[in-house]
């Protein structure tokens, strides 16, 4: 069948991982010189449809065609021999080499079987002009920003694939020239017929270089779309499934001034991460961060527990100046954060149930005040209990239970700290019902007894649900400080999606 | 105190020093023999606990770095510095007491310097211990200007060769300090923290824990330990060998710990069972040496016994254990 | 100048201004006598350094180098003195069971993704204990052709000779910078030290390249054995103790970076002839004894791990993005 319109088509592609359905029959199909923006949260299923179009996943259902033919695509290098280059958001590339053979490793030109640097240069000086680049193909890749490590990137796949270029997150690290100069680059082959799928959360530049749009979340494919159709409220809606129509409003929880201020954040930042933003917190308090991934959310969050310290602004916490310079400061001055990553950041997988709990309080009583094992345990036991976590055994290794229980080990580890402040980064994601309810349930529990919180959640109603003011990031800063009555998912939606020009009226 | 359980000592660890003790008795039927002679008790078993003590030393202050996922090749360098150190202090002059303090203060002063390099400049492991591993036998040649310093020491040589007890004083000595290591690192938060370093280093930050000073910790404690073995093996042969001291006995004290089930690549620790590690060692040693072979051998066997831990830890071995959908009764009724 | 080239410049400087302090102390070293013998002395240790060159340049390290060493020599030794073999044909032997020897240790490094030197000191003590259980003592080598191959020799002007070892490690050393530089497989071994995820998705053998450079570092050790036989006239199995730390210091001292990546083989030339030099300036000093030499290649190791790491963390592309890793 040659009938397909498509270069590169995925039909009823199914993915399951153990229990959990990553990709739940999604159709794609991607056009000769088009731009197509694939969008969706973390967890949507973007990089695991990516990974079966590269052939880095094999599908457990429907199949993935190249021009209207059935193929199975064993591995990123087969997947280029049907000419689908791909480009990552780390650039996958060796640094310690010269431009010259990262564009050409494992095809370099050769003369009496030696390779031969003056063609091989020579022959990359010429590719590089095309793209722009004018430098010394002989220099090592390390040396040159990461825009350019990017166009070099994109020059190998194109040069060795041709067909479908697929750009996962290739603007993550850039700043705005450098975007503008990759987009200058990305226009071009499309106008010379390539066809490109691009990966991006910055929703800017799906409007400024993409020519429709797919959207997943939770698996499934929401819609496709012709992009001058839409606007971006609507792309935010598809991508957060949230109908403004029929949303009622919904009132936050009531803000109680009289209640003391715990922390003052004024002009806080750090260069190169988030913008300085200022932020009071109250006792008894949750103020939810809503933005899209990418936004700074979770970078205000390092900066907000010294993770990454602070190189701007001050904070004060009970009215008193305070710095932190580590981790170890802000779990002094009682703080605690469940980071985004659970597996990278969050547990220790090889560890008991019992040591993930105690670990951050026995961080905090130092080397020599110890606790034995029975007050581990009984620390463990009373929050395994109350948090619900379901472990054969306290002592079983962490890294075996499933993600919503490791969720509550995170939880509980802080809790056991008796913290004054917690910053909770998207704390339902990926775990099942039950979990994600008890965690809500503790979220509500916690405010009321007194504590300061910041949650970071791409799910919106949940947001309202228990947050008492909601800011929002955009672009590595703060847009908006959402208070009062008439919140709902909508005013948020409307709030992330609202481009700078609009913000400023 | 816990309840030591049966249970627990029923680890493969154990059961291949068993095994290999039995081997052993099988081929020399004398092997468990023995004697009381001039107050201490003599036999191939008691050598194996004397011969073994330097090694298993070495693996009580190799555990906590690999623990980390760090290693130290230095150990053995040490040795030699430190062995130097005391035989030519006390040949000086020096009481033993003084001289003993001065060695393991060099130990310690070595294991620092490592623990500089993988701690402050962010030196690999491998590549920051290399740099004693190297000039450390120089230095030790340097202070003993190259010959083998002999000494008569009564005191010194008590540490090698002494009894107390009947039993041999560096099994003592080994023995002793595994039970204090041992009890520093689990009674204190210590062990939980160079755990979870090895882990997930990055968890174990947010989490709040440095790891800075635990690390200088863990390799301030080998070279100590390296140290002590330094000491004993000088005071066993009466005289500092700059040369041949603890040659290529950090190797020896990677794979003790290897064995004693600490992975290569961090996390759980335990150092008895790494000192079950270098007992398993010097038992398959003194085996070959009983049994005829040439004492070569010995490094034939442990090749061999690297490569059988190797194969059991890598994914391979997981295979045959793996549940596979189709149960073994189904094939048998198709 | 590129960054990777400035430790190897710092070697270069260091001994040109070292042999300029020795020259003008003892100017009976500027001769190409001392030079001959230089070649000749450090011939079997330049040649292994060149297989530790590819095998750290690829991000491992290979322990086993003295050992195989050791054995080859034991074994030529065996094979012409006991059972008549021609040292040839014990050579090609040699040669070919250290082949198949760094094969099993590359497939094994690579299969069960374990760290390079946990795999090569299983292969030390296995070559070490092998030679042992041939022989324990040093078998003499008296063989007409390893005379011929003794009195090979081009004479330079000065009085200095330049011996068939001497050359034999000079053709090793242009046929590895040749490798290194000018072929595939060098440049996926510089692939495997920089990234070996970005290698693998850009296409490298991974498999076959580590095994590759695994036999290369054995075959060649083997060849600094059957060198370092000529140059001793026996075989012993103790011989070459310790040689795999000697060379992975001069491989560091040239320049190349021990974690891998970077590196020339040139470089190692250099730091084979600087190790050398500390040797001879300690021998002609005469009051000086042999542990400096262990002290000085110590502290220079030092200074370069050091400064490699001063360089190449000084000039690492800005702060990383600020998204998280």
């Amino acid at each position: 069948m040659a009938d397909s319109q498509y270069v590169l088509e995925a039909r009823g592609v199914i993915k399951i991982f153990g229990s959990h359905m990553a990709l739940d029959a999604v159709d794609f199909g991607l056009r000769a010189g088009e731009v197509h923006a694939l969008l969706g949260e973390n967890g949507a299923g973007k990089s695991t449809l990516i990974k079966i179009l590269t052939g880095a996943y094999q599908p457990d259902g429907g199949q993935v065609l190249v021009d209207g033919q059935a193929v199975t695509l064993d591995n990123p290098l087969h997947a280029q021999t049907h000419g689908i280059g791909t480009v990552y958001q780390e650039v996958n590339l060796l640094p310690n080499r010269s431009v010259a053979e990262n564009l050409y490793l494992g095809h370099q030109p050769t003369r009496f079987g030696l390779v031969d640097h003056r063609r091989m240069e020579r022959d990359a000086r010429v590719l590089l002009t095309r793209y722009g680049l004018d430098l010394d193909p002989g220099s090592e890749l390390g040396t040159h920003s990461v825009a350019v490590q990017q166009i070099v990137a994109i020059a190998r796949a194109v040069q060795l694939s041709g067909k479908v270029l697929i750009l996962d997150e290739p603007t993550a690290s850039l700043d705005r020239n450098e975007v503008e100069r990759l987009f200058e680059v990305i226009g071009d082959l499309k106008r010379a017929g390539l066809a490109i799928i691009f990966i991006t959360h910055f929703l800017d530049q799906v409007f400024a270089i993409a020519d429709r749009v797919t959207v997943l979340r939770n698996g499934r494919l929401v819609d496709t779309q012709q992009l001058d159709a839409l606007n971006r409220t609507d792309v935010v809606r598809l991508m957060l499934g949230k109908d403004i129509a029929f949303s009622g409003a919904t009132d936050l929880e009531p803000e109680n001034p009289t209640t003391e201020v715990l922390l003052e954040f004024t002009g806080y930042g750090r260069r190169r991460s988030v913008h300085p933003f200022n932020l009071t917190i109250h006792k008894g308090e949750v103020i939810g961060v809503a933005g899209l991934l990418g936004s700074g959310r979770t970078e205000m969050a390092r900066i907000m527990f010294g993770a990454d310290p602070a190189d701007q602004g001050t904070m004060r916490v009970n009215g008193k100046a305070a710095t932190l310079r580590s981790t170890t400061d802000a779990i002094a001055l009682g703080f605690g954060f469940c980071p985004e990553d659970r597996k990278a950041e969050g547990i220790l997988g090889d560890l008991s149930v019992r040591e993930n709990i105690v670990i951050a309080l026995q961080g905090k009583l130092g080397w020599f005040k110890a606790l034995n094992r029975d007050e581990q345990l009984e620390i463990a036991g009373k929050f395994g209990e109350s948090m619900d976590i379901r472990a054969a055994s306290l002592d079983m290794p962490v890294k075996l239970l499933s993600g919503g229980n490791q969720q509550k080990v995170i939880l509980s580890r802080w809790l056991a700290t008796d913290p004054a402040f917690l910053i909770l980064d998207e704390p339902t994601r990926g775990i099942d019902v039950g979990a994600h309810a008890e965690i809500v349930r503790t979220i509500n529990r916690l405010r009321d007894d007194g504590m300061a919180m910041v949650v970071i959640s791409s799910e919106l109603d949940e947001v309202v649900a228990y947050s008492s003011r909601i800011v929002v990031m955009r672009d590595r800063e703060m847009v908006a400080e959402l208070r009062g009555k008439n919140i709902n998912p909508g005013v948020i939606v409307q709030a992330i999606a609202n481009n700078p020009d609009e913000a400023t009226l | 105190m816990r309840r030591l359980r049966l249970d627990r000592l029923a680890n493969p660890q154990l059961l291949a020093l068993v095994g290999v003790l039995a081997i052993n008795w099988l081929l020399f039927p004398s092997f468990f023999n023995v004697t009381w002679q001039d107050g201490r008790f003599f036999g191939s078993f008691i050598d194996v606990l004397n011969r073994g003590a330097p090694v298993a030393i070495l693996a009580i202050g190799m555990t906590g770095v690999i623990a980390t996922k760090g290693v130290d090749l230095s150990v053995g360098a040490i040795m030699a510095v430190c062995g130097a150190v005391a035989a030519t202090m006390v040949v000086a002059g020096y009481p033993a007491p003084i001289a003993v303090i001065a060695a393991l203060a060099v130990g310690l002063a070595c294991g620092l310097w490592n623990g500089f390099l993988v701690a402050v400049l962010d030196i690999q492991p491998i590549v920051a211990t290399l740099v004693l591993m190297v000039a450390g036998r120089g230095i030790a040649q340097l202070i003993t200007e190259g010959s083998i310093v002999t000494f008569n020491d009564p005191a010194l040589i008590f540490i090698g060769t002494g009894s107390v007890l009947g039993l041999p004083m560096a099994a003592v000595i080994a023995v002793v300090l595994m039970v204090l290591v041992t009890l520093l690192v689990r009674r204190t938060a210590i062990g939980l923290f160079i755990q979870a370093i090895g882990v997930n280093r990055a968890a174990a930050s947010l989490a709040g824990i440095h790891s800075r000073m635990l690390l200088m910790l863990v390799y301030a404690l080998s070279g100590l330990c390296a140290a002590i073995a330094g000491i004993v093996v000088a005071a066993d042969i009466r005289g500092a060998d700059a040369n041949n001291s603890g040659l290529w006995l950090e190797l020896d004290a990677i794979l003790a710990v290897v064995i004693g089930g600490t992975s290569l690549l961090g996390g759980r620790f335990s150092i008895p069972m790494a000192v079950v590690g270098a007992l398993i060692i010097q038992a398959m040693n003194t085996g070959i040496l009983v049994s005829g072979f040439p004492p070569e051998f010995n490094l034939v066997v442990k090749a061999g016994m690297i490569i059988l831990i190797l194969l059991l830890q890598s994914p391979f071995a997981a295979l045959p254990f793996k549940r596979r959908p189709a149960a073994p009764n189904k094939t048998a009724s198709s | 100048m590129k960054r990777s080239l400035r430790p190897l410049a710092a070697t270069a400087v260091i001994f040109v201004i070292a042999y300029a302090v020795a020259v003008l102390q003892f100017p009976n070293m500027l001769s190409t006598r001392v030079l001959g013998n230089f070649l000749t002395d450090n011939a079997f240790l330049g040649i292994a350094a060149v297989g530790m060159t590819f095998v750290i340049i690829s991000g491992g390290i290979d322990l086993s180098v003295g050992a195989v060493i050791g054995f080859t020599g034991v074994l030529i030794a065996v094979l012409t003195s006991w059972l008549g073999f021609h040292p040839l044909a014990a050579f090609a032997i040699a040669l070919g069971v250290a082949a198949l020897f760094g094969a099993a240790m590359g497939f094994t490094i690579h299969y069960l993704q374990v760290p390079s030197f946990i795999v090569t000191l299983a292969g030390m003590f296995l070559a070490r204990g092998g030679a042992s259980i041939i022989t324990q003592d040093s078998v003499p080598i008296k063989h007409e052709f390893y005379a011929t191959l003794g009195d090979l020799m081009i004479r330079l002007p000065g009085g200095g000779r330049l011996s068939f070892i001497g050359m034999v490690m000079i053709a090793v050393f242009l046929g590895g910078a040749l490798l290194a530089h000018r072929t595939k497989f060098g440049s996926y071994v510089y692939a495997l030290g920089g990234n070996s995820v970005s290698a693998s998705l850009m296409g490298v053998p991974v498999a076959r390249t580590t095994v590759q450079i695994y036999m290369l570092s054995s075959v060649l050790a083997a060849l600094a054995g059957i060198v370092f036989s000529l140059y001793t006239s026996a075989g012993y199995p103790l011989a070459a103790v310790g040689v795999e730390l000697d060379a992975i210091s001069a491989v560091v001292i040239g320049g190349t970076l021990l974690t891998g990546g970077y590196g020339f083989v040139l470089g190692t030339f250099v730091g084979v002839m600087l190790l050398g030099l500390v040797q001879t300036y300690i021998i002609f000093d005469g009051t000086l004894s042999s542990w400096w030499t262990k002290i000085v290649i110590g502290v220079l190791l030092f200074l370069f791990i050091v400064l490699q790491r001063v360089i190449f963390a000084a000039s690492a592309p800005a702060e990383k993005s600020p998204e998280k890793v």
